[in-house]
């Protein structure tokens, strides 16, 4: 394999030639990369980090209110002859909104209240139904957005976590309804497992092509993406995989025995998020505790140095595409097997690509991937609930999803409308390499 | 021009930068201005090309005070600056790059007018004396041009005042030469020149006048003819510095490092080590000297397994490592990379990770796959205190600590374990009078442990004061091996441009070889 160091991380934003200043400076502590045990107030830094994504949120909902209003033509017709009247149903319109969005995604305080007060436990289970429900769509996105944040750390760009999700979808419902009369103990950890193995050959093409000949990850792992979804396509009218006495492209159904079932009886949410936040602890501990997530991090954010260091970059690259696309596998096998078990094209409705956003928002911190893997679950799982409540389309949570994104992605945005002094550091998030290497 | 800073103070958060500078620039006048890095040089230019507003004192200009909102202002009173870092756009010819803010236009669309442009330039270029070709495009041009460029870009936007920031870091000994022919020809014009640099020789060699910075004040402003080399690193540093390495003489034992008939190729697929011997002993320093460019850097990579070797061998200790960096460093080889920023360091990672870069995977910092975090604590908290690396803690980034810190962080981390060999580039590249002395001091050292040291350096004090012989490299092969003694700076200099070694050897040295050759002769 060719070792060749790769250009090295597009230069972080930089402050213009740096002040000379001496020795001395009490430069910032937060700067750095944690690598090993910090020293410093783990709850600070991170309440720190999480200061600018919050008003991003904020200024999300804040511009979607105007949305909401503007959208409304009820109340804009009532400008003109009321315009009082205008600004409290604007004022309700949107109150009733964001109202509906959160009973819809965390639930209803009140309810909740009431029935741990009664200890009714049919009144809690639908209390609960909401939170579940954001459980559910939590799951994916944590374990797709572990995957694109880990191919960042090691500098590379993964669009495939998409197909690498069908891939591992198919691996773990081929297993899943095969093998028949396993207990579960055997059978679901495998199906899991093949999850993991489908999702991980697909990572592991490009991130050999990447090693081998410089072919650049971003259009291979897009093209494998096409592959992937036309090869489920075909492979789900084959004889082995289409359920008997179908002519559309579905599966057998997956044996119970592989099932991930549910976690409280009565509630959607399963064991799926178990996996998602176990695989959250691992990606941490191997990016910021172990030997070869020493040699990852080090790969992305200075490939020379860490050549001259003795690390393989074609190791670390072949290496972190694989678990990578394994990561993404997995969110594949949890949506089959604790869904509907059984597959069918389109079952994505893009969770590898809003994996990306996942790992961005997150700022490719396996905690920060979760908590924002939360927040789009949380406003999906709201969208519904809200539409039949207030009639507010659908793509209003859309929208709200974009702004966030949008805040997110300028920074220098949010603190200029907070008015927020830009914190010297050398800037701890990775971006991927461009085009050049 | 008369360009005069009075009183000037720059305050950042938790420092001074600079206290109450007063500093004249005399019209026609080269005036030197000499610090450590950190010392406030930047800074005080920063300030003077309106890049940073003083917190207190002010700037005049022919006696009247002037105040510069952004460099524009700064630009539009005659001041032109020179970075150390370039500012061309690579991708435009130089003409384009030297109108670039400036364009001229013609026609009702306003199209570039780049003949008018050339023209003026073309002018400029010739009376100067530099000489560039107008329609190259930047990428193609080497440093030393691509400074020119920048030089022109100043003039051409008539500059009275230039300042040059750090002109020859980046320099080869011949292009620091035409510079010097340069500014010579710009201040005979009339033009000031403010000239910053740490290297003692050329302000000396240089200046009209030269003025001290240390921690953010001026020290003191003297002549060349005053002073003094030592006056000088003194007055830099503050207390009294060793220019000249001190060492007792090498005890050189078994040989280390054997280079036989080795032959490393480029990227290109050329040889750029071409038939190269050469051994270093136990207990001596070998010090490489050439012009940058002649397979330094790919003999190097070949010796610490960076790079295949194509031919010939390389031996440490008897033992061949092929293409293997991890087992030639259990060998006990430590290796200073040319480029700390781009190949030593991970700017982002913190003082501990970066001093455990090279031996993270073995015990105590892993065992298995887990890192452990507390070793590696301790050992940098350890080191960062044997080496006086200045750092506020062992978990800032490396990136934000100084050149001379940075390159403490290097040699800590290379030189704290029993060693065989060391392979040192440029190993005090960009560092002030008192890094040098401090990395030159802990090469000595470890030689004087007896451990071999290979150092590869274009600065050709640094190849005398430090080696115990001298290699010359040209065109991938050692043409000539000397002694410290006898290794001039003229002889240097002809050896690395290709000269024969007998064409350089001294008059009555020749004759007596070509008096001994023809006893010879006469003697079959």
């Amino acid at each position: 394999m060719t070792d060749e160091p790769r250009e090295p991380v597009p230069a972080q934003p930089q402050e213009p030639e740096a002040a000379e200043v001496p020795d001395l400076t009490p430069v910032d502590p937060a700067a750095p990369e944690a690598g090993i045990p910090q020293r410093r107030s783990g709850v600070g830094g991170t309440l720190r980090g999480l200061l600018l994504p919050a008003l991003a949120l904020l200024t999300a909902f804040f511009v979607g209110a105007f949305v909401i209003v503007l959208t409304d033509f009820e109340i804009m017709g009532m400008w003109g002859s009321d315009p009082g009247g205008a600004l409290g149903a604007s004022w309700s319109a949107v109150v009733m909104t964001y109202g509906a969005l959160l009973r819809g995604s965390i639930g209803d305080p009140g309810q909740l209240f009431s029935a741990i007060v009664s200890l009714d436990w049919e009144a809690l289970r639908s209390a609960l139904v909401p939170l579940s429900e954001t459980i559910i769509s939590a799951t994916p996105l944590i374990l797709t957005g572990l995957s694109v944040a880990l191919a960042f750390r090691v500098g590379l760009f993964n669009i495939g976590a998409e197909g690498q999700l069908y891939v591992g979808s198919l691996f773990a419902v081929i297993v899943g309804f095969s093998l028949v009369g396993v207990p579960w103990f055997i059978h679901l950890p495998l199906a899991v497992g093949a999850g993991f193995v489908g999702g991980a050959l697909w990572g592991f093409v490009p991130g050999l092509l990447k090693a081998r000949t410089g072919a650049h990850e971003v259009i291979v792992t897009i093209m494998m993406n096409y592959v992937a979804y036309n090869l489920i396509t075909w492979a789900l009218r084959t004889e082995l995989v289409q359920r008997e006495g179908r002519s559309d492209a579905i599966s057998k159904i997956v044996e119970p025995t592989a099932a991930l079932v549910p976690i409280v009886e009565g509630l959607r949410a399963n064991w799926g998020i178990v996996i998602a936040l176990a695989a959250a602890v691992a990606v941490w501990w191997l990016v910021f505790r172990s030997t070869k997530g020493f040699e990852f991090r080090a790969v992305g954010f200075n490939p020379r140095a860490a050549r001259y260091a003795g690390m393989s970059i074609s190791w670390s690259t072949v290496m972190s595409m694989v678990i990578a696309g394994g990561l993404a596998g997995l969110a594949g096998a949890a949506v089959i097997l604790g869904g509907s078990r059984t597959l069918s094209p389109g079952f994505s409705p893009g969770y590898g690509f809003d994996g990306i956003v996942v790992a961005l928002v997150g700022n490719t911190r396996p905690l920060g991937v979760v908590a924002a893997a939360f927040l789009f679950g949380a406003l999906r799982a709201g969208a519904t609930p809200m539409q039949s409540a207030t009639g507010t389309p659908l793509d209003l949570v859309v929208i709200i999803q974009a702004l966030v994104i949008l805040f997110i992605a300028a920074p220098a945005l949010v603190r200029a409308i907070y008015r927020i002094r830009a914190e010297r550091t050398t800037g701890t998030e990775v971006f991927a390499k461009g085009w050049g290497s | 021009m008369k360009l005069e800073l009075r009183g000037i103070t720059k305050r950042f958060p938790g420092v001074v930068a600079n206290e109450g500078i007063d500093l004249v620039v005399q019209p026609g006048e080269i005036l030197g201005l000499l610090g450590e890095n950190g010392a406030g040089k930047s800074t005080l230019m920063n300030v003077l090309y309106g890049l940073y507003a003083p917190d207190e004192g002010e700037i005049l200009i022919d006696e009247a005070p002037v105040r510069f909102g952004g460099p524009g202002d700064a630009i539009a009173a005659g001041i032109g600056m020179v970075h150390q870092h370039f500012m061309l756009v690579p991708v435009f010819t130089v003409t384009e790059n030297i109108m670039l803010g400036v364009e001229e236009t013609n026609g009702p669309m306003g199209a570039l007018d780049r003949r008018a442009a050339r023209a003026r330039i073309v002018e400029i270029s010739e009376r100067h004396g530099l000489k560039v070709d107008p329609d190259a495009l930047v990428e193609d041009l080497p440093v030393g041009v691509r400074q020119r460029v920048e030089i022109l870009k100043t003039l051409y936007r008539r500059s009275d005042v230039l300042i040059l920031d750090e002109p020859s870091a980046v320099l080869t000994p011949q292009e620091t030469e035409e510079l010097v022919a340069v500014m010579r020809s710009l201040v005979e014009g009339g033009t000031s020149i403010v000239f910053i640099t740490h290297k003692l020789n050329e302000v000396l060699e240089v200046a009209d006048r030269i003025t001290v910075l240390r921690r953010g004040r001026v020290v003191g402003t003297t002549t060349p003819a005053e002073t003094t080399r030592e006056e000088l690193a003194t007055m830099m540093v503050g207390r009294e510095v060793d220019l000249v390495v001190d060492k007792v003489p090498a005890k050189p034992a078994e040989p280390v490092l054997e280079l036989r008939d080795l032959v490393v190729l480029d990227e290109r697929g050329h040889p750029a080590v071409n038939g190269l011997s050469l051994t270093v002993h136990a207990g001596e320093i070998v010090a490489i000297a050439g012009v940058n460019g002649n397979g330094q850097s790919e003999l190097v990579e070949a010796i610490t397994g960076l790079r295949d070797v194509d031919n010939g061998e390389v031996r440490i200790n008897g033992r061949v490592f092929e293409n293997d960096p991890r087992a030639v460093y259990a060998a006990g080889v430590a290796h200073i990379p040319e480029d700390r920023m781009e190949d030593g360091l991970i700017g982002d990672f913190t003082v501990a990770d970066n001093m455990v870069l090279t031996s993270y995977w073995r015990a105590p910092f892993s065992s298995g796959l887990r890192l452990n975090g507390d070793a590696i604590v301790e050992s940098a908290t350890e080191l960062v205190d044997q080496f006086d690396v200045r750092t506020p803690s062992i978990f800032n980034a490396v990136g934000n600590l100084s050149g001379g810190n940075q390159q403490k962080v290097i040699a800590a981390r290379e030189f704290s374990r029993p060693l065989e060999l060391i392979v040192a580039s440029q190993p005090t590249r960009g560092l002030d009078v008192g890094s040098i002395e401090y990395i030159h001091g802990r090469i000595v050292e470890k030689r004087n442990e007896g451990t071999a040291v290979l150092i590869v350096s274009t600065e050709l004090e640094e190849v005398i004061a430090l080696g115990d012989r001298v290699a010359v490299m040209f065109q991938g092969r050692i043409v000539d091996v000397l002694d410290p003694s006898e290794a001039t700076f003229e002889r240097l200099g002809l050896l690395m441009g290709g000269a024969h070694p007998e064409e350089t050897q001294p008059e009555e040295a020749v004759e007596m070889a070509a008096a001994a050759a023809a006893a010879s002769e006469t003697d079959d």
